[in-house]
């Protein structure tokens, strides 16, 4: 069968590999008899090449292979989401380690052969695209094709007789004209072949469908072009928040930075934020999930410069947003107040410490670093219980999250704190290498233990150390009496919409693509020697499951209107 | 909920849980009885019109006329509806009893969700105890469009084992939601994956189903004229009662593209809840990562199904390869593989 050519033009252009696809030249090169390939000269070879990377099967196998390639990432810890599984799995595997290692296998995602299956994937992508968007471009203008000469031979055809009118050739072509437009109600795209004693209207619709299958595609590739420039405008900032501090959102005030490529640093909005408080509860003792943690808010008064100041909070799973960035709560904890005084009562350390947590019962471990106005450098490394309960080999442990029995464990450390060099050191950990430990298990003097409000003396008669009191005046118990810190991550992601909108359209250009039935529609009468015959066809364009119900429901349709119209 | 106020709400659902599944059980013994009988009528049938005709030797395997007029007998009863449909006095028996089940399954799944004041879905077992329930009520609803009741064993079956193993192995008390759960994105997300579930499902069970009809239709049309007496294996007898291969695939192909539609729905929706709660919207989590390979193998179908060569058979092969990799995301990932989705409840 010879495609006549408005029928070829109004069908989607597929690679030669698609099942409907009509052989091209490859193939008939094949086809020629001739064993030997014609030699090809370079151009050539690049078209055949071409002609490969856009096919359905390198397409389908570099889908397949990019799923392999993804499962080894979630086998060994990845850099990107756990470095310390990977710091971990060396330690564990010292001999392994390195060969994986040497094949990118704790960074697959940016691995050079992860890499290279999703570029050559989207390559191939825009290379099947941009022809079959061009095609379709056209095949939207293009008139359905003529109606075939013998419509019975298609698998869903239905035959009227109406009987002898005085007229059939007219009654043939109104019967015609109705169905024409009976069919452009119903969204087809509608053709007129008439000859004597034969008309016929050729119909078509589903054109959707490709364009619904060339937004999903386009909006895959809009998707990969987003994910990749957006990581280059995008920043996040970590920083630790005590109840009652400030915090301004510029370079110097965050504890750790990762600016994109592209970020201005001078451009990053500028805004403040003070931790009013920050609340938590605890399911109650005795209850299933007993001491669980939840309905963490960390409740912010923010300012933006010019504006009046407002009030907000950060919750898991409720971001605050402020100036196009999104502020997330990643961690909390307690940040017990600690005083240090000089032999003469000269206050040389005051600030409220974050601790940070070990366990469920928040055990936290914290730092205090004197670097100033004691005899020696001074460094505290402490533990703080905020429920303590001593075990019997006399340490202690915290049996509940909350305040219920606060005890602030400190170790005193003299010598030299390693700061004055300059360079970075973590405020959550003591370089105890050039320090003298004075306190606790291998020295004489025990370890200072203190409930909030209590002083103790530190070693040598250098001064004392007081755990503050933060609870109101006459305030009782001790739930006020620490107060607590949040951590708090600022992220500006520049992208993220973007990608959202690209994946919406995908969703959308897919349902149409897959859903949306194509579908050619014949109705065809014709004048016979007792009256007009009456013929009605479709033909499925790719899966459709519903046309044999289609046909059946126009030719009724149809019928019960030239009966009515009589 | 103290145990001397007698038996709490979620003792109550745990019960009709047990009882869904003994119901669930008969009603795979009714659909199983089904085949084994009409498929043993069947073969009788083919050797008495082989007998009568004199064909070919008795009991040489039935002949190329006899797959087509079989299969698209299958194809017509595939499509029928209502009154139209085979009245099969144990197929009926099976569909009553899975409704039966599947009232009692809803009523657990309902007494879980208002005893935990939340929706059941938020740890293993209760995904278990709702995926297994989306899987019946797809199927139920499926079978007012299509007969798939061959497919009933294979349904019941597959809620039998996963719900009971589910019960065993994954049950937990109720305790309250840590907090990146308490969001609606865990309503939405985590229904839908379920829901895609339930269609890759029935996707996998008819691509099984092709596979094994292939094979027949292969072997049928290979054994020119077998030698008297020898009796061509064309694979379980009950292959005999089911539509050809291309007509199960597509109707395969049908679910999957739904399933995988759900699946897209899934990984957005996912990705906009890791957003709010971890500040990324992908990360590569283990979880993820197993999403995304699911979303790319069916992807990989859909081409698959469109590329030549590829069509029937190994097309088949990457459905069921994508509902294993389903499997596998939902037990051996929630269990073994370590990550951000720590949910299963399971310590
Ligand atoms: C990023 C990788 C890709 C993904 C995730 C993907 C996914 C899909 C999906 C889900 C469909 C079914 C929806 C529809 O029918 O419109 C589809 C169809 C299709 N894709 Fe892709 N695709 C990818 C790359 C490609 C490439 C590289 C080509 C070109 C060779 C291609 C050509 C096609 C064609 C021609 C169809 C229509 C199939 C039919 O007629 O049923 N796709 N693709």
């Amino acid at each position: 069968m010879s495609r006549s050519r408005s029928e070829a033009d109004s069908e989607p252009l597929r690679p030669s590999d698609h099942v409907d696809g009509v052989a091209v030249s490859d193939d008939r090169r094949d086809g020629s008899g001739d064993i030997t390939q014609p030699r090809l000269g370079f151009i050539g070879w690049m078209r055949w090449a071409w002609r490969q990377l856009t096919s359905m099967r390198t397409a389908l196998v570099l889908l397949l292979l990019l799923a392999i390639a993804a499962v080894p990432g979630s086998i060994f810890p990845q850099r990107t989401a756990d470095p310390n599984g990977v710091t971990q799995y060396f330690t564990d595997n010292p001999d392994v380690a390195p060969i994986l290692d040497n094949l990118q296998l704790f960074d697959v995602y940016a691995s050079s052969w992860f890499s290279a299956i999703y570029i050559l994937l989207f390559i191939s992508l825009i290379g099947c695209v941009i022809p079959r968007t061009k095609h379709h471009w056209k095949a939207l203008r293009s008139r359905p094709p003529r109606t075939p000469a013998r419509l019975a031979r298609l698998d869903d055809h239905i035959v009227s007789e109406i009987a002898h009118e005085d007229d059939p050739d007219k009654h043939a072509q109104d019967a015609v004209d109705l169905a024409a437009s009976q069919l452009r109600t119903a969204g087809y795209r509608v053709e007129r072949y008439d000859r004597r004693g034969s008309y016929s209207v050729s119909a078509e619709r589903g054109y959707l469908r490709e364009t619904g299958n060339l937004v999903f595609h386009i909006a895959l590739i809009g998707v990969l072009i987003a994910v990749g420039l957006g990581g280059s405008f995008t920043y996040t900032g970590q920083r630790v928040i005590v109840e009652g501090t400030t915090f301004v959102n510029a370079l110097t005030d965050y504890s750790s930075f990762n600016p994109g490529r592209f970020v201005n640093i001078d451009e990053v909005s500028r805004y403040s934020m003070t931790l009013d408080s920050f609340d938590v509860t605890y399911q109650d003792a005795g209850t299933s999930g007993a001491g669980q943690a939840g309905d963490f808010s960390a409740n912010l008064t923010t300012q933006v410069p010019g504006e009046e100041a407002t009030e907000g909070s950060v919750r898991v799973n409720h971001p605050l947003k402020l100036e196009g960035d999104s502020i997330y709560l990643l961690g909390n904890g307690y940040a017990p107040t600690i005083t240090v005084a000089d032999a003469d009562g000269n206050v040389v350390y005051q600030d409220s410490v974050p601790f940070l947590p070990q366990d469920n019962n928040l055990t936290s471990l914290g730092v205090v670093k004197v670097a100033d106005g004691l005899p020696e450098q001074v460094g505290l490394v402490g533990f703080f219980y905020p429920t303590a309960q001593a075990l019997d080999t006399g340490a202690f442990t915290s049996i509940w999250p909350d305040l219920v029995y606060p005890v602030l464990t400190l170790n005193v450390y003299a010598g030299d704190l390693g700061i004055d060099d300059g360079a970075p050191r973590s405020v959550y950990t003591l370089d105890t290498g050039s320090m003298e430990k004075l306190t606790g298990t291998d020295t004489d003097v025990e370890s200072i233990e203190l409930m909030p409000g209590d002083s103790a003396e530190l070693p040598n008669g250098w001064g004392t150390v007081t755990f503050t009191n933060e609870a109101p005046e006459g305030s009782e118990g001790y739930e006020q009496s620490v107060k607590r810190f949040a951590s708090l991550s600022i992220h500006h992601d520049a992208a993220g919409p973007w990608v959202l909108l690209f994946a919406v359209l995908a969703t959308l250009g897919l349902l149409v693509a897959l859903f949306v039935p194509r579908r050619r529609m014949w109705v065809k009468a014709t004048t016979t020697e007792s009256g007009i015959q009456i013929e009605y066809a479709g033909l499925a364009r790719g899966e459709d499951p519903i046309l044999a119900a289609a046909v059946a429901q126009m030719a009724r349709k149809h019928g019960d209107a030239l009966e009515s119209g009589k | 909920m103290t145990a001397t106020e007698g038996l709490s709400l979620d003792d109550i659902s745990v019960l009709l849980v047990w009882t869904a599944i003994a119901i669930y059980a008969l009603a795979f013994i009714a659909y199983t009885i089904d085949l084994s009988r009409r498929s043993a009528a069947l073969v009788e049938a083919q050797d008495v019109a082989v007998r009568d005709k004199e064909l070919v030797a008795a009991g040489s395997g039935e002949s190329v006329a006899q797959l087509r007029a079989q299969e698209s007998a299958a194809e017509a009863s595939l499509y029928a509806r209502g009154s139209a449909r085979q009245r099969l006095l144990f197929a009926r028996i099976g569909t009553t009893l899975t409704w039966l089940a599947f009232l009692f399954h809803v009523g657990a799944d309902v007494a879980r969700g208002i005893a935990a004041e939340r929706v059941p879905w938020s740890n293993m077992y209760e995904f278990s105890l709702t995926g297994t329930m989306l899987i019946v009520a797809v199927f139920l609803t499926v079978l007012f469009r299509y007969d798939l009741r061959f497919l009933g064993s294979f349904v019941t079956g597959l809620v039998v084992l996963l719900l009971g193993s589910a019960t065993l192995a994954f049950y937990v008390e109720i305790t309250p939601l840590m907090d990146p759960l308490k969001s609606v994105w865990l309503v939405v997300h985590v229904f839908v994956a379920s829901l895609g579930t339930a269609f890759f499902a029935l996707a996998f069970a008819l691509s099984v189903l092709q596979l094994l009809q292939a094979r027949r239709e292969r072997k049928v049309a290979a054994q020119v004229e077998p030698p008297a007496g020898t009796v061509v294996k064309t694979g379980p007898r009950f292959v005999r009662l089911l539509p050809g291969a291309d007509a199960m695939e597509a109707m395969a192909y049908r679910f999957a593209i739904i399933g995988f539609v759900f699946w897209t729905f899934t990984l957005i929706a996912g990705s906009i809840w890791a957003n709010d709660a971890w500040g990324r919207y992908w990360g590569f989590d283990t979880k993820e990562v197993w999403t995304f390979v699911i979303w790319v193998l069916y992807a990989g179908y859909i081409h698959a199904r469109a590329t030549r060569g590829w069509r029937g058979t190994r097309s088949a092969w990457l459905s069921i390869v994508g509902f294993a990799a389903v499997m596998f995301n939902f037990t051996i990932v929630n269990m073994f593989f370590k990550g951000l989705h720590v949910y299963s409840g399971l310590s």
